[in-house]
C-alpha cells in the first residue's frame, strides 16, 4: 500500500519544504533589510578614544600584533615645546639631555631636535613606538597632553573584536569610520556614528 | 632652570589630577622660522577592496555550488578551498568572516548606535542564501577555517551515532550564547575564540596556540571538528541546507544500493537505507513523540527558568556590569583593593548612581536573554529526541542533508559515477 500513497506523501512533503524554504529566504531579507537600514557603506574601524584613555600600558601587550598598531601620536599644535619633556624625561632625571638614562621612552622612539632657544622639538618614530604609552601619561601628567595614542590604520588588521579593546578598563575603544579614522587631541570631533565598545547602555 | 623648579612644582600640583584639559605651557612664538609639522594620518586600505573581498565571496560561492552539483569535482573543489584558505584566510588576515558576522548582526539589532558595514551584512547572507538553494557548499569550498581543517584530515575516524547526535548540540548552545553577549553589547565571543585567527596573522597568544593547535590535532583524527561539533554559523546554514532546492547527490543518478560509499564520508553525513519493516510491528516510536511532545513545554520552562539563573555570571562579561561589581564592593568596603577598571571609572567622575543603574538595565536585558537561550535550546534538544523517534523510510543512501558539506569525496565510490566519467569521455559501456 505505502506505494501507492508514495506521491501524493512526496507531494506533501515537498511543498511543506519549499513552503519553509520561501519563510526561510523572506526572513534572511529580513534581517538583511533590517540590518540595511543601520549600514554604513564604508567599513567601520577600531580607535581610541584619548579623552577616556588612562595609559594604562595594556595596548602594547594586547594586540593580536607585535609591535602594536597602537602609536604614540604628537598633536605639535599643542605642544609646549619645553627643554624638560614630562613625555621625554625620566621623572627627576638632572640632565635634560638625550642620553638614554635621562628617557622616559623604553625603545628610544622619541627624537627630540633643537629649534630655537627655549624649544624643542618632540618627533615620534612610529616604527620603533611599540604603544605602552608611558610618554603619554608623562606628557598628561606634566604637560599640555599632546602626545596620546592612535591606532595606525596602514597596520591595523582590524579584527571583528578587537583584543585591546576587550582588556580595556577604561571603555576607551570606539568605533569609527574608515574614511574619518582618527580622534585626534586638539582637533574638532565630527564623528556621529563612532559607538562605544559596550553599546548603548 | 626655572622651568626646572615649576616642572618639580607642577609635579605635585597635577600628581593627583587625571588629564588635563588646559594648556599648561602656552605655544611658543618661533622666531627662527620654524613651521610646525601637521599631523600624520594613515588611511586602511581603501573601501573598494572590500567590494573586491564580497565580489570575490559571490563568485567562490557560485563556483563552488557549480563544481558541487553540476560538474561532480572533488578536485575542483579542492582547489577552489586551497585558494578560499589562501585569499580569505591568510591574504585578508581572517576578518570579517560569515561565522562572525552573527555577532555584526546581532548587535545592530539590539543597539541602535551600532553601525553595521554593508561589507558585514553581505558576508553573513550571501552564504546562507546559497545554502537555501545548493546545500552547505560555502563550507565545501570557500570558508578558510573549513579548509584549514579540511587539509589535515589524514586518518578519519568514526564515531559512535550517540557521541555525534550529543557532540552536536555544541554549536547549538554556543551560537545561543555567541547572540547573547552580542546583543547586550557584552563581547564577540567567536571571535574572540577563534582557533585558526592565529594562523592566518602568524601569532598568538600562548593560550590560544595550544587551543588551536589542539583543534588542528584533533583534526587529524575526527574530520573538521570545528566546524561539526563548534561552528555556530554552521547552525544557521545546516537550517538552511535543510530546505534546500537542491543538493549535492552521491550518485549522478540513481543510487543501486551497492554500500560502497557507506564508509567514505569523514564526517559521518551519510544516511544509509533503513532497514525492513514488517507489517503489525509495533511502533515505539509512537508513544515516545507523543511523551515528548507533552514535555516540550515544560522542558522550554525549565531551560529558560535554569538559564536565567545564569544571567548574573554571564553578565559579568559586559563592561559595566564588571566596573559596577568592583565600585560597588569599594564602595561598601568588602575590599580595599582598586583595580585599573574601577579607577579608570573614577577618573571619568560619572556618578555611582548613574553605573549602577546602567549595570541593572544590562543585566535585566541578560535576564530576558539567558530565559530566551534556554528556551532556545530546550526547543533543540526536544526536536532532536523528536527527530530520533521519527521513522521514515529511506531506500538509497544519500546525503544527510543538514550535515553534509558537499566536499565531494564520496563521489568516487559510486559506480555510477565511474560510468558518467567514462560516458563523458566517449567510452560506451555497452560495447
Amino acid at each position: 500500500m505505502p506505494e501507492d500513497k508514495s506521491p501524493k506523501y512526496h507531494d506533501r512533503r515537498s511543498f511543506i519544504k519549499n513552503g519553509l524554504n520561501t519563510t526561510a529566504a523572506l526572513a534572511l531579507g529580513g534581517i538583511a533589510g533590517f540590518t540595511i537600514t543601520r549600514s554604513t557603506k564604508g567599513d567601520m574601524v577600531w580607535q581610541i578614544d584619548p579623552d577616556k584613555c588612562i595609559q594604562c600600558e595594556k595596548c602594547a601587550i594586547n594586540c593580536v600584533l607585535y609591535p602594536s598598531a597602537v602609536k604614540c601620536v604628537h598633536a605639535y599644535a599643542m605642544c609646549g615645546y619645553c627643554k624638560l619633556c614630562g613625555g621625554y624625561h625620566q621623572p627627576g632625571t638632572k640632565r635634560l639631555d638625550t642620553a638614554a638614562e635621562s628617557q622616559l621612552c623604553p625603545t628610544n622612539a622619541i627624537k627630540r631636535t633643537f629649534v630655537e632657544n627655549p624649544y624643542f622639538e618632540y618627533t615620534i618614530d612610529e616604527k620603533l613606538c611599540i604603544g605602552c604609552a608611558k610618554c603619554v601619561k608623562g606628557c598628561g601628567s606634566f604637560g599640555n597632553g599632546s602626545l596620546f595614542l592612535q591606532v595606525r590604520h596602514d597596520i591595523c588588521v582590524n579584527c571583528n573584536e578587537c583584543n585591546i579593546a576587550l582588556n580595556c578598563p577604561a571603555d576607551a575603544w570606539v568605533r569609527v569610520p574608515a574614511d574619518n579614522p582618527y580622534l585626534f587631541r586638539g582637533e574638532v570631533r565630527e564623528s556621529p556614528t563612532a559607538t562605544s565598545e559596550s553599546g548603548d547602555v | 632652570m626655572k622651568k626646572n623648579i615649576l616642572f618639580i612644582l607642577l609635579i605635585f600640583i597635577f600628581i593627583t589630577e587625571s588629564y588635563p584639559q588646559i594648556q599648561r605651557f602656552p605655544k611658543p612664538d618661533f622666531e627662527s622660522g620654524y613651521t610646525q609639522p601637521g599631523p600624520v594620518k594613515t588611511y586602511p586600505r581603501s573601501v573598494s577592496w572590500e567590494y573586491v573581498d564580497v565580489a570575490v565571496l559571490l563568485i567562490a560561492l557560485f563556483l563552488s555550488s557549480y563544481f558541487a552539483l553540476k560538474k561532480r569535482s572533488r578536485k575542483y573543489i579542492f582547489s577552489l578551498m586551497i585558494f578560499s584558505l589562501i585569499y580569505f584566510g591568510f591574504f585578508r588576515k581572517g576578518c570579517v568572516c560569515a561565522i562572525g558576522s552573527i555577532q555584526n548582526i546581532s548587535l545592530a539589532f539590539f543597539d541602535k548606535t551600532y553601525v553595521v558595514p554593508l561589507v558585514v551584512i553581505a558576508f553573513f547572507t550571501l552564504p546562507l542564501i546559497f545554502a537555501l538553494f545548493f546545500g552547505r557548499t560555502f563550507c565545501a569550498g570557500v570558508c578558510p577555517l573549513g579548509a584549514i581543517q579540511d587539509l589535515v584530515i589524514l586518518k578519519p575516524q568514526k564515531q559512535s551515532n550517540r557521541l555525534n547526535h550529543v557532540l552536536g548540540l555544541i554549536p547549538y548552545l554556543y551560537l545561543g550564547l555567541a547572540v547573547l553577549f552580542a546583543a547586550t553589547g557584552a563581547e564577540f565571543l567567536i571571535c574572540r575564540y577563534d582557533p585558526f585567527i592565529g594562523f592566518f596573522r602568524f601569532g598568538f597568544n600562548q593560550n590560544m596556540f595550544i587551543f588551536s593547535t589542539a583543534v588542528l590535532l584533533l583534526g587529524v583524527f575526527i574530520a573538521r571538528p570545528y566546524c561539526r561539533f563548534l561552528c555556530p554559523y554552521g547552525v544557521l546554514l545546516k537550517w538552511a541546507s535543510v530546505l534546500s532546492k537542491r543538493h549535492v547527490t552521491i550518485t549522478p543518478d540513481e543510487c543501486i544500493q551497492c554500500h560502497l560509499c557507506a564508509d567514505s564520508c569523514p564526517f559521518d553525513a551519510i544516511n544509509t537505507p533503513t532497514p525492513e519493516r514488517y507489517p503489525g510491528e509495533p511502533d515505539k516510536g509512537k508513544r515516545q513523540l507523543i511523551l515528548l511532545l507533552l514535555l516540550l513545554p515544560l522542558m522550554i520552562v525549565t531551560g529558560g527558568w535554569a538559564f536565567s539563573k545564569l544571567s548574573v555570571p554571564l553578565s559579568r562579561n559586559h563592561y559595566i556590569v564588571k566596573v559596577a561589581e568592583q565600585i560597588r564592593l569599594e564602595d561598601t568596603g568588602q575590599t580595599t583593593i582598586t583595580t585599573e577598571f574601577s579607577e579608570a571609572f573614577r577618573g571619568t567622575g560619572m556618578p555611582t548612581a548613574e553605573l549602577y543603574n546602567r549595570a541593572a538595565l544590562v543585566q535585566s536585558r541578560f535576564k530576558t536573554g539567558s530565559w530566551i537561550l534556554g528556551a532556545f535550546l530546550a526547543v533543540v534538544i526536544m526536536s532532536k529526541l523528536i527527530n530520533l523517534t521519527l521513522w521514515r523510510r529511506r531506500l538509497d543512501y544519500e546525503p544527510d542533508k543538514g550535515a553534509c558539506l558537499s566536499c565531494g569525496r564520496c563521489f568516487k565510490y559510486c559506480p555510477k559515477e565511474h560510468e558518467r566519467l567514462l560516458e563523458l569521455k566517449g567510452v560506451s559501456l555497452l560495447e
